[in-house]
C-alpha cells in the first residue's frame, strides 16, 4: 500500500507551478488506486478524489494529523468538479476503483466520503447497489476535511462555494500562459499591417508602429486576465464582456494619455483594440468561475462576440488608415 | 454566494414541488445553497444563483429537478467551438480544459 507524504516537496511545488501555468497541466496525473495517509486501520475513513495531481496534493497536504485511506479514481487527470461535469467522476468509476482495490477486505465499514463537488457526476444513492459502499458527501474544500471528520457532518460554510481574491489570483497564470499562440499571431499580423504606408511597405515604420501595438496589447492582456479577475466583484455590470470592456476602455484612456501623441485614426484604433481585446479575455474568464451558468455564458457571448469582432475590425481599418492621413 | 451575481432569468432549472419527496439531497449537494427543505418539501430559494452544475438533478431520486443538461465546461472557447462545429455539422472538439 503506497503511503503518501502529507507535506509537499520542492518537486511537488514545481509541479504545481507547471500545472498552474499550463505547461504540464494536461498530463499531471497520478496512478489511480488506494493510498494511505498516516496509519489508517480498518475503521478509518475512505476519502475519494480525482487523479489530477493538483487535486491529490491539495487533499493529502490537509491530512497531516489524520489517518485515512485515499481512493484515487481515474478522471484522466482532470480535477474533481470538471471531471464530474464531464462524466468521468461518476458512480460507475468510483465503484470500479472500490472493487479493483478490494476495499471490502481492507476496511470494516461501508462508507465512502466523496468531495461535495463530485455530486454533479455521482448519484450517491446508486453507489450501494454498485459496490456495496454508501457514498457520503463531505465538504467542498479538503482543508475543511479534518473538521468534517471530527464533527461527522458538514455545516453551511463547508457546503458553500467561495471565490475569494486568492482563489481568483491562482487562476491568472493559466489565463496568461494560454495566450502565447494568439500573441505570436498578433505580432506577425500587426507587423505586416503597420508597415503598409504610402511607400507600399516600410520595414522601419512597421517596427516602430508594431512596438506601439504590442505595448497596447500587453495593456489589454493585463486588463483582461489580471485586473478583471482580481477586481471582479467591484467592476460594474454582470456580463463579463462588459466588465472587460469597461476596464479596457479605462486602460486605453490611460495608455493614450501616457503615450507620445499619435494621429487621431491611430488613437481610435488603439482605443478599440485595447477595449475589444480586454472584453474578449474577460469573457473567457467565465469558464474559470464557480458561479457562471452555461446558459448565461452563451447569452452574453451572443452580445459580446459581435462587439469584439466589430471593434477589432474597426481597429485594424483605422490602423491601416493611419499613415495615409 | 456573497458578492457575486450572474445573469437573472437565464439559468435553466426547473423544479416540480409535486414530485418532491423531501429527501434533502438537493439541499445537501448545492454549492450555492439554493434549496432548503421545509415541511418535507424542498423550497427553491434563489433560482438566479443557479450555475447549472446539475448536482441536484443528478442526486434527486424523485426526478423532480431538471437542469440544463449541456455538459460543456462553460468556457467561451468551448462555446465558440460548439458553434463552429454546429455550423460545419461536426461533433464539438472540446476546449482543452
Amino acid at each position: 500500500m503506497p503511503v503518501v507524504a502529507t507535506t509537499l516537496s520542492l518537486r511537488d511545488i514545481f509541479g504545481t507551478i507547471g500545472a498552474r501555468t499550463g505547461f504540464t497541466r494536461n498530463n499531471y496525473k497520478i496512478t489511480p488506486g488506494l493510498y494511505c495517509a498516516g496509519h489508517p486501520t480498518k475503521n478509518s475513513p475512505v476519502l475519494v478524489t480525482a487523479n489530477y495531481k493538483l487535486s491529490f496534493d491539495t487533499l493529502r497536504k490537509e491530512l497531516s494529523h489524520t489517518d485515512a485511506w485515499i481512493l484515487v479514481i481515474d478522471t484522466r487527470g482532470i480535477n474533481v468538479w470538471c471531471a464530474a461535469g464531464k462524466g468521468t467522476f461518476s458512480e460507475e468509476e468510483v465503484a470500479y476503483q472500490v472493487q479493483n482495490a478490494e476495499l471490502d477486505k481492507i476496511v470494516s465499514h461501508r462508507e465512502l466520503i466523496l468531495p461535495q463537488l463530485s455530486a454533479n457526476g455521482v448519484a450517491a444513492r446508486n453507489l450501494k447497489k454498485l459496490c456495496g459502499f454508501r457514498g457520503r458527501f463531505g465538504p467542498i474544500l479538503s482543508s475543511m476535511l479534518p473538521e468534517f471528520l471530527a464533527r461527522g457532518k458538514a455545516d453551511e460554510k463547508m457546503k458553500s462555494i467561495t471565490f475569494t481574491i486568492k482563489e481568483r489570483a491562482v487562476l491568472i497564470p493559466l489565463e496568461i500562459c494560454g495566450l502565447w499562440k494568439q500573441i505570436l499571431a498578433v505580432c506577425v499580423l500587426f507587423f505586416v499591417l503597420s508597415g503598409i504606408s504610402p511607400e507600399i511597405f516600410s520595414p522601419q515604420t512597421a517596427l516602430i508602429r508594431s512596438v506601439t501595438v504590442l505595448a497596447a496589447t500587453f495593456g489589454a492582456i493585463l486588463t483582461g486576465t489580471v485586473a478583471t479577475p482580481l477586481l471582479l466583484p467591484w467592476i460594474p455590470f454582470r456580463q463579463f464582456w462588459l466588465k472587460g470592456a469597461v476596464l479596457g476602455a479605462l486602460t486605453a484612456c490611460f495608455f493614450l494619455y501616457q503615450m507620445v501623441p499619435v494621429p487621431l485614426p491611430e488613437k481610435i484604433s488603439l482605443f478599440l483594440w485595447i477595449t475589444g481585446c480586454s472584453s474578449y479575455l474577460a469573457m473567457n474568464f467565465t469558464g474559470s468561475t464557480p458561479f457562471t451558468s452555461l446558459s448565461g455564458v452563451g447569452k452574453e457571448m451572443r452580445r459580446g462576440l459581435p462587439f469584439q469582432i466589430v471593434s477589432t475590425t474597426l481597429a485594424i481599418i483605422f490602423w491601416i488608415a493611419g499613415p495615409f492621413t | 454566494m456573497k458578492g457575486f451575481r450572474y445573469l437573472d432569468d437565464t439559468a435553466i432549472l426547473r423544479y416540480s414541488e409535486d414530485k418532491c419527496i423531501g429527501c434533502g439531497n438537493c439541499e445537501l449537494v448545492c454549492p450555492h445553497r439554493i434549496f432548503k427543505v421545509e415541511n418535507k418539501k424542498a423550497q427553491l430559494l434563489d433560482q438566479n444563483s443557479c450555475m447549472e452544475c446539475g448536482a441536484c438533478a443528478k442526486n434527486c431520486p424523485a426526478d423532480a429537478i431538471y437542469v440544463n443538461p449541456d455538459d460543456g465546461c462553460g468556457c467561451a472557447t468551448y462555446i465558440i467551438n460548439s458553434w463552429i462545429s454546429r455550423f460545419r455539422g461536426k461533433a464539438p472538439s472540446g476546449c482543452g480544459c
